[in-house]
């Protein structure tokens, strides 16, 4: 599904040369539900933005469902955005002065469906998440967590295969948290590969994989998915 | 995506009404500005008879003082004639199609009713092939004949104000109004007819005022010593008093007309025209050097200074304000739409292009330049009325005609897109991943 084969994204000004990612290397298979973390300033987010192709890398190859999409040009890189990939950010990003339904039409409109394949699809992913009785509210009627769920309907609503999260629960409180955690988690389970950056280990523990970004590379990568096959066998063996 | 375009446009002014009036305004008063000056520099300087401008062309025989300075170029030759030369042409066999010779005047009217006092009516004293040669439409009637014009017959064609004024908007032919203590018969009355500016008489008078009232035939206006109300310029006095003397002279104040119909045609005139002169050469007229001109209605209205450079200036001065304000609406736009910068970022997280962001905001800025545009209109027709309250006789250069209605949202949408085409193409070029996390 998603390939990266050393990656590396260097951000240059006059006076400085930072390097966010440093021949990074990842694959996610199809299905998949991964966990990305790791501190402040590791790269988690420019690896999104580029696994989203908002960025270029500066070098690598990344592959995207087995096509070379380091090198796109804008409008194709669109495309494929527009197609393949879901968004979901820790603010929400609604745009606050559409309604939950035209919230949701924003990826369909640049689909070039017919407005009844459209209403279609916007109304049955308000009934997945549950607010198909308030598509005429502003995102502002929304508490924080209903606000995040519309967010979610959008980024399924064109049925992308594969879907980022950048900390999607990070401004929620506990309890919206784990019913947004919830929520990804069945979707996953319908097939949708989920890349998720987060802080919160706890949310990771619940990921199917986890992977940790430090100083711009893929580590510990082993060591945790390891750690959590233990685990789990741990707990198997204890209930035998 | 057009409506869907239209309908986010909607909502982003909306959103920032304040900053969305400022633009609107901003632009709406340089095309207020800009369109009041042009439209009267429009209806100035237009085609005043488009379909036959290029076939109409009026006289200059250069009949002038010897010891005046030589002739330089065409604007010194007088743009009248002789009466002697205007009866002889208007009489000889020339190879024009037509040709119409004529003075502007007044003549007292009197109407029938007692109660109604006398009033002054605007006339031209002309040929009957006037009518003809300046496709002028005629509501009642026709024109009078050669034959009238021969036999100096008091007869009289009525504008249609006119026919309005003195009988109700009723067919009047054959009913006599009173001029100057003589009654004339109406043959006809006119459609209405207004060609602005009024090229046939562009010495002397307001070109751009309204098309006289009553026509009556030149010799007939001559017979009854009705005088002319334009320019009378004579470089050598009459021999003698009276009419006769007067109508004898060197005096020019004819206007001449002649439609040729085809270049050969004007060729002969002018060489018909040339012999003329050499022929009164030889009797002792014309004591300079031969300068025999034929123009066409728009080089006529040029050669006279029709559009003042004054007019031209004003126009040059309004774009310059126009420009201003594009200028004031670019910032405007620049700070409106680098506001829009997470949206942006949104829109093209979900797939949203550069052009489809590009598109998306340049319709924005030409809704915008659609409304500036309305209010430029609004501006333009309350600068227009200002004029007209201000300068009499302007009223036929202060309408806004469809055409000038759709050269303004031109101009409107033209002058939005050239206030927006950086401000959206800076949009569509933020980098959306620094905004995707910031919100």
């Amino acid at each position: 599904m998603l390939k990266m084969t050393n990656i590396s994204k260097v951000y240059r000004t006059d006076l400085i040369e930072t390097h966010a990612l440093r021949d990074l290397n990842l694959q996610v298979e199809e299905g998949e539900f991964v966990a990305v973390t790791g501190p402040s300033g590791s790269g988690k987010t420019t690896f999104l933005n580029i696994a989203g192709l908002l960025e270029k890398p500066s070098g690598g190859v990344y592959e995207l469902d087995g096509v070379d999409v380091s090198r796109l040009s804008d409008r194709d890189a669109a495309h494929i955005r527009n197609q393949k990939v879901g968004f979901i950010f820790q603010s929400f990003n609604l745009i606050p002065d559409l309604n939950l339904f035209d919230n949701v039409d924003v990826p369909l409109r640049y689909r070039g469906w017919s407005a009844k394949k459209r209403k279609a699809a916007i109304e049955e992913m308000l009934e997945l998440v549950g607010l198909a009785s308030r598509k005429t509210y502003l995102p502002s009627q929304l508490s924080g967590g209903q606000q995040q769920r519309v967010a979610i309907a959008r980024a399924l609503a064109g049925a992308p295969r594969f879907l980022l999260a950048d900390e999607p629960t990070g401004n929620l409180d506990s309890l919206m948290a784990r019913q947004v955690m919830e929520l990804l988690e069945s979707i996953n389970a319908q097939g949708t590969t989920i890349v998720m950056v987060t802080h919160d280990q706890e949310l990771a523990r619940r990921a199917r994989r986890n992977i940790q970004v430090l100083d711009g590379q893929v580590s510990d990568l082993d060591s945790v998915y390891q750690a959590k096959v233990d685990r789990i066998a741990k707990a198997g063996a204890a209930h035998v | 995506m057009f409506s869907y375009y239209l309908k986010l446009a909607w909502k982003s002014i909306l959103r920032n009404p304040v900053l969305s009036s400022l633009m609107v305004l901003a632009l709406g008063l340089g095309i207020g500005a800009f369109m009041t000056t042009y439209t009267v520099y429009y209806l100035m300087s237009g085609d005043p008879i488009p379909h036959k401008s290029d076939v109409l062309y009026a006289l200059q025989l250069d009949n002038w003082d010897p010891n005046s300075p030589p002739t330089e170029s065409q604007r010194d030759v007088q743009p009248q004639i002789t009466y002697r030369d205007a009866e002889y042409l208007m009489h000889a066999d020339t190879p024009a199609t037509r040709q119409a010779a004529m003075y502007r005047t007044s003549v007292t009217v009197q109407p029938e009713s007692a109660d109604e006092p006398p009033f002054d009516g605007t006339t031209r004293a002309t040929y009957h092939t006037f009518f003809t040669m300046f496709d002028v439409p005629f509501l009642y009637g026709e024109p009078w004949r050669m034959t009238e014009d021969d036999g100096r017959e008091r007869v009289v064609v009525l504008s249609r104000k006119m026919n309005d004024q003195l009988f109700a908007g009723e067919n009047s032919l054959g009913r006599n109004v009173r001029m100057n203590d003589a009654l004339f018969r109406v043959v006809g009355v006119l459609d209405d007819w207004q060609v602005t500016p009024r090229f046939y008489q562009v010495d002397g008078g307001n070109v751009f005022a309204d098309a006289e009232d009553f026509y009556i035939p030149m010799s007939t206006g001559v017979e009854m010593v009705i005088q002319p109300h334009g320019n009378v310029n004579c470089w050598l006095a009459p021999e003698g008093g009276g009419l006769d003397a007067f109508l004898r002279s060197e005096c020019v104040w004819i206007q001449f007309w002649a439609e040729l119909s085809t270049p050969e045609e004007a060729v002969a005139y002018k060489a018909f025209l040339d012999n003329f002169v050499r022929s009164q050469k030889e009797i002792g007229r014309y004591p300079r050097p031969l300068n025999t001109f034929i123009s066409p209605v728009m080089e006529w209205m040029a050669i006279n200074e029709v559009v003042s450079t004054d007019n031209r200036v004003l126009v040059r001065v309004a774009f310059l304000f126009l420009l201003v304000c594009i200028l004031n609406t670019v910032g405007l736009l620049l700070a409106k739409f680098l506001g829009k910068g997470p949206e942006v970022a949104l829109r093209r997280a979900m797939g949203a292009s550069k052009n489809a962001v590009f598109s998306q905001n340049l319709v924005e800025v030409c809704s915008i330049g659609v409304m500036g545009g309305v209010v430029g209109i609004l501006l333009a027709w309350m600068g227009l009325q200002l004029i007209d309250k201000l300068y009499r006789g302007y009223q036929n250069l202060v309408h806004l005609d469809g055409a000038m209605l759709s050269a303004a949202l031109l101009v409107a949408v033209l002058s939005s897109i050239v206030a927006g085409i950086y401000p959206v193409w800076r949009v569509a070029r933020l980098a959306p991943a620094g905004y995707l996390k910031t919100q």
